[in-house]
């Protein structure tokens, strides 16, 4: 009896360890992450639910038609390689930002798209913020919309991920506040009126009431830089697609919900 | 041409009262916001919303600066015969968007 004892608490403690690792690699779902879904008003729910009055649903159906549409000196669309985006890209989302060996560096969902573009399409990069990237890059995330964010942070993507955490750590601007002090420390919280949600990416790029528009997560993050008094980073920086990382990394396991709306 | 977005039920019973539907993804610029670089974006926005039901104008919306972005109207039509409903959107500078969807009344 004894024995099996000691041989349950060794299989207890190989599984614990084994769980650790995983822990450490970034695979498990993070049990404490919230949505921002969470933190909204009931209309604002029921906005988001349903698909007709959801107005980012207007830049999926944008970004349908472009991935359909030819484009470039090479005059293939993204359909041409990628065939219908519903099966190829169901899963996409949900593994970037990501490593791109042809950067040489970990690259947005955004920055991909705009590889694709001048690689194979032989077409300009489209700037961030237009609308046709953020119809494209909501229609691509929205196919994996309900499935949970995973992104790998480990191998080569391991530098960037450590850049991204010491971005959310980092006190900045005149204000003295890091993305932490808000978004770990006083969840739930209010900031007048609003309540103060985890900082969860899962629903980029997002309908934000407040702009009346579709927004990256590089405006966000941009926006929230502001709010603290701090210089923003230009949109597409390198900085800010590591922040993107980490903050993708700690919102693991929650589900895509492209296009959120937002207060 | 401004994406739209409409929804009208394929069929319906007569006499029954179907939900309507529609949106159109437009700015409606309200004249008092400024660009990056400070300026003044001018006024742009929808003034006009009609529908039409078998070619008889059944609602009509004048909008005002004030709507907020990508305006969005559901109301509810009395399906009394099979036909056309007809949905057109005009800007202050006279542009028209127009788009329509079949009922069929049995």
């Amino acid at each position: 009896m004894r024995r099996l004892a000691v041989a349950f608490g060794v299989a207890l403690a190989l599984s614990l360890s084994v769980a650790v690792g995983l822990a450490q690699r970034g695979d498990d779902p993070n049990p404490n992450a919230k949505s921002g879904y969470d933190f909204l008003s009931p209309e604002t729910q029921a906005l988001q639910n349903d698909d007709f009055a959801n107005p980012g649903m207007l830049w999926v159906e944008e970004g349908e038609r472009l991935w359909n549409t030819r484009a470039g000196t090479a005059q293939v669309s993204c359909a041409s390689c990628h065939g219908d985006a519903k099966t190829s890209m169901r899963t996409v989302a949900t593994r970037y930002p990501a490593w791109s060996a042809a950067a040489g560096r970990v690259v947005s969902l955004e920055q991909q798209i705009n590889l694709c573009r001048t690689a194979r399409q032989k077409a300009d990069a489209l700037p961030y913020e237009s609308e046709a990237l953020l119809a494209l890059t909501a229609y691509i995330a929205h196919q994996a919309k309900g499935l949970p964010m995973r992104v790998a942070i480990d191998g080569p993507a391991a530098a960037s991920f450590a850049r991204g955490k010491a971005f959310f750590y980092q006190r900045r601007g005149q204000l003295n506040l890091s993305c932490a002090n808000c978004h770990e420390e006083h969840v739930g919280a209010h900031l007048r009126g609003e309540p103060i949600s985890q900082g969860q990416i899962n629903g980029f790029p997002i309908y934000r009431q407040l702009w009346q528009t579709m927004g990256s997560v590089d405006r966000m993050f941009a926006w929230c830089n502001e709010a603290v008094r701090a210089e923003p980073y230009p949109a597409g920086s390198q900085e800010y697609v590591d922040l993107e990382l980490y903050e993708r990394w700690r919102g693991r396991g929650l589900p895509i919900e492209t296009p959120a709306v937002r207060r | 041409m401004p994406n739209t977005r409409i929804k009208v039920p394929a069929s319906a019973k007569a006499g029954e009262d179907v939900e309507i539907r529609a949106m159109i993804m437009h700015p409606m610029e309200n004249g008092f916001n400024v660009d990056s670089q400070g300026t003044l974006i001018p006024v742009e926005i929808i003034t006009d919303f009609v529908c039409e039901y078998d070619g008889a104008e059944v609602f009509r919306v004048q909008l005002q600066p004030g709507l907020s972005a990508n305006p969005y109207f559901s109301f509810y039509l009395r399906a009394t015969k099979s036909g056309t409903v007809a949905f057109t959107w005009t800007d202050q500078d006279g542009t028209v968007t127009k788009a329509s969807a079949p009922i069929t009344v049995a």
